[in-house]
């Protein structure tokens, strides 16, 4: 779901979503504009360095903390102002949370029901275990129907697993109808955030992408967002019009209905799901509630957590296959890529409960300095530090482990300020799972790594495991006053330096508070 | 339960204007790098006449070592912690107090679940017991002693960073703000961006420094663009972080903990001296009046 609005007349991309930037009118084809990040990620679900060495070149970049900065707080404020006027926005987070965790307790009940009720519905059911074998499932049933070309509504499953580019290698090009989700593939990029992947583009950029890669957009392109809106209208309609498949995710499923259900603020989702004459949908298997009465807690918790709205402008639903009505045939991809190995870890498993809403993502501050790139995956910001992770198994015997692995170093990018937590719709304890998951990171299998952060663990323990073994961990303290003069320190050794680079070290005491307390004889 | 029979316990005692008895859990920080915050403590509740014993076999809480991964590692630290603290069950103190949002959080939060998941359920259930009893300052001073205003003077421009553990894991709400704002001289001004995180996160300063200092950074302009020439919070923790980035812009703004201003009054006045040595800035004594 995009909140860039698209096919509606008169409305502007409102402010900050896409970023505001220079307003300096630029020919045609005259500014560059590169891909981010630069190399095309082997692996959507992760990619690139880790955290902190990719967060060094992002927060480097003055122009999109700007951008981030803005469109952040903007939804953030939305955000509060809908979710603060609902009397019951607590007992619906719990009750969002309570219907999560018992989809989690009879998972695979629940997929067979699904499964069963789409069948009886004229639907087809795929069960795929990875990325691989979901993609092979697309292609295949793309090539069956002879198309060159597939329409696609914007999904995380999809990203997850790299369809577009599994199409493309069979001839088959994905065309995405999301406006932000269009904008990133035009520019080659990555997207940066679940709900606005474009946010690390400003307008300028978008009218430099769309002048470069749509073969149909007008000459006289300019940045204002109305016109950019209407450009990529005129050029998804066509081939909204000429599409024969299209290609979607899905918010959720209903076990006991069969019913699949997108919702989307564009309409471009309703002309995919509905004008072609095949619907591929791929479903991450945590998506399946029980009952068509829980679609009722959902519908509230997501527009209003997403874009800040109390409804959402446009909710699909589609129940298997209508004889003469929308696709007449419909495939039902449900993947599970690494949820199973989540749902294994009774912490960790939360993160399943996720409904893809971003909102964890809009409030937190590290992800407000470093931006989605950061994370190098389709998941970034809070819930992808918990996600990613656990889909790629970090802390199993033999895979990713430290905080220096690119995977295993994403639990570390939080401070644990908790403000995704008291933002989550559905009461995700993204701090615990932090926490827990960082522990899986430096015990690999259950014993802990032998890296020098182990060794000042374990040697840390012992002076902190005592009163008297602190008194004297303490007195070193005191020396490093007496040696330091008792004064602030702008720069100290390795990994002191690390604290110095951005300010002070504090004066040292003389003495500690317990010397003082001893000295005085139990008083201050 | 029992918690709440001894808060009650220790809320009638306030309420006879007996002395309350409290154990200090000074944290290992303000022990060995501001120990000016235990001192100010102590002050505080003495003034108010209550009863401070200081259990000298304590150390630390374990929060660092749980949020950098190494829950297994910090077992032998928790149970130092409960250990020390469980006199408080059999009534040798009232209550246990700490001058930090961040540890009290640890103790309610993590200590129990630690000890659980590593297997020692004794300890995990003491350790609950324990951190029932367990305040941070301003949840003592106001739900537990029943008082805002303690007589302090503080005369200075002030400004309050929230701290995110006291914020979000303990819900302290306007607890210090309504002891700030019954502070005598005190003038108490808003922080822009109050409830965002200052970027300290413990270990992630230092594992994630450039994320950490632009968020500093960010933090020091708020309390810049606050007017203050205070910034206070109930967390040394974070206030060494912001107050290490207010002296390296060399604005004129420096960090007090909570504790501090509250112990301060025309008598015994803070001075910067007492938090030890800070030679390089230039916070006048007598403040503004």
């Amino acid at each position: 779901m995009s909140a860039v609005p698209l096919g509606m007349p008169g409305r502007r991309v409102p402010d900050g979503q896409v970023g505001r930037g220079p307003t300096v009118g630029r020919g045609r084809g005259d500014a560059a504009v590169h891909p981010l990040p630069a190399t095309p990620p082997s692996d959507p679900l992760r990619w690139g360095p880790s955290f902190p060495e990719a967060a060094h070149e992002t927060l480097a970049d003055p122009q999109l903390r700007a951008n981030l900065r803005r469109a952040t707080r903007t939804i953030r404020d939305k955000r509060l102002a809908v979710t603060g006027e609902l009397p019951d926005w607590e007992a619906l987070r719990d009750a969002g949370a309570a219907v999560k965790a018992d989809v989690m307790e009879r998972l695979p009940e629940l997929l067979v029901e699904l499964e069963a009720s789409v069948v009886a519905r004229g639907g087809t059911v795929h069960w795929a275990r990875d990325a691989a074998e979901a993609n092979a499932i697309v292609v295949g049933i793309a090539q069956g129907h002879g198309v060159r070309e597939v329409v696609k509504v914007k999904s995380m499953a999809t990203q997850e697993i790299g369809l577009n580019e599994a199409l493309a290698d069979a001839g088959i090009e994905a065309v995405e109808t999301d406006l932000a989700e269009r904008i990133v593939q035009l520019a080659g990029d990555m997207p940066s955030h679940i709900l606005v992947p474009a946010i690390h583009r400003n307008r300028a950029q978008i009218r430099d992408i769309f002048a470069a890669g749509m073969d149909d957009a007008p000459p006289d392109l300019t940045d204002d967002p109305h016109d950019l809106a209407m450009a990529a209208r005129a050029h998804l309609r066509a081939r909204f019009l000429r599409a024969e498949v299209a290609v979607s995710g899905a918010n959720l499923a209903i076990a006991d209905t069969g019913t699949v259900a997108v919702v989307e603020s564009e309409g471009n989702g309703r002309m995919c799901l509905t004008l072609p004459r095949v619907l591929v949908t791929v479903m991450g298997i945590e998506k399946v509630l029980p009952t068509f009465r829980d679609l009722e807690v959902f519908l509230q918790l997501l527009p209003r957590s997403s874009t800040g709205e109390r409804m959402n402008p446009y909710t699909s639903m589609w129940t298997g296959v209508t004889p003469g009505d929308g696709p007449q045939e419909f495939h039902l991809v449900l993947l599970d890529n690494g949820r199973t190995r989540a749902l294994a870890d009774d912490v960790g498993r939360q993160a399943l409960h996720c409904i893809r809403c971003s909102a964890c993502l809009n409030v937190c501050p590290v992800y407000e300095r470093a931006g989605g790139h950061a994370y190098g995956s389709v998941y970034p910001g809070p819930i992808g530090a918990i996600l990613t992770p656990q889909l790629l198994g970090v802390g199993d015997t033999g895979g990713p482990s430290g905080s220096h692995d690119p995977t295993a170093s994403l639990p570390f990018a939080s401070t644990l300020c908790g403000a995704c937590y008291d933002a989550c719709p559905v009461k995700i304890d993204i701090p615990s799972a932090l926490v827990h998951l960082r522990e899986r990171a430096t015990h690999p299998g259950g014993a802990a790594t032998p890296t020098p952060t182990t060794a000042a663990m374990r040697v840390a323990a012992v002076a902190l495991g005592g009163g008297t073994r602190f008194r004297w961990a303490a007195r070193g303290v005191s020396v490093a006053a007496r040696l330091t003069g008792g004064r602030r320190l702008r720069r100290l050794p390795w990994p002191g330096s690390l604290w110095t680079a951005a300010r002070d070290a504090p004066a040292l005491p003389p003495r500690s508070f317990r010397d003082l307390w001893r000295r005085r004889g139990g008083r201050a | 339960m029992r918690a709440r029979r001894a808060a009650r316990s220790a809320r009638s005692r306030a309420d006879e204007e007996v002395g309350v008895r409290i154990a200090l859990f000074t944290t290992c920080l303000v022990d060995a790098v501001f120990p000016g915050a235990a001192v100010a403590t102590v002050r505080l509740l003495e003034r108010l006449g209550h009863e401070v014993h200081v259990p000298q076999g304590q150390a630390c809480c374990g929060q660092m070592h749980v949020n950098t991964g190494y829950a297994p590692e910090a077992v032998g630290i928790v149970r130092n912690h409960v250990r020390t603290f469980a006199p408080v069950l059999d009534g040798e103190w009232d209550a246990v107090v700490a001058p930090s949002g961040s540890c009290v959080g640890s103790v309610r939060h993590q200590q129990s679940v630690v000890a659980r998941r590593h297997g020692d359920a004794r300890l995990a259930h003491t350790a609950e017991q324990v951190a029932a009893h367990t305040y941070e300052l301003s949840e003592l001073l106001v739900d537990v002693l029943g008082v805002t205003d303690v007589g302090a003077w503080f005369p200075r421009t002030v400004t309050y960073h929230p701290t995110c553990h006291s914020l979000r894991l303990l819900r302290v709400g306007d607890r210090p703000t309504r002891l700030l704002r019954a502070v005598d001289g005190l003038e108490l001004v808003d922080l822009p961006d109050a409830d965002q995180c200052c970027g300290f996160g413990g270990t992630f300063a230092l594992k994630n420094a450039d994320t950490s200092g632009a968020m500093v950074a960010d933090k020091a302009d708020a309390v810049a663009a606050s007017g203050a020439d205070v910034v206070t919070a109930g967390d040394w923790s974070c206030l060494m972080n912001i107050d290490g980035a207010l002296s390296r812009a060399g604005g004129r703004a420096r960090a007090v903990h909570l504790a501090e201003i509250l112990a301060s009054t025309r008598e015994r006045p803070w001075r910067p001296e007492q938090r030890p040595a800070a030679p390089t800035t230039a916070a006048p004594a007598g403040g503004r009046a």
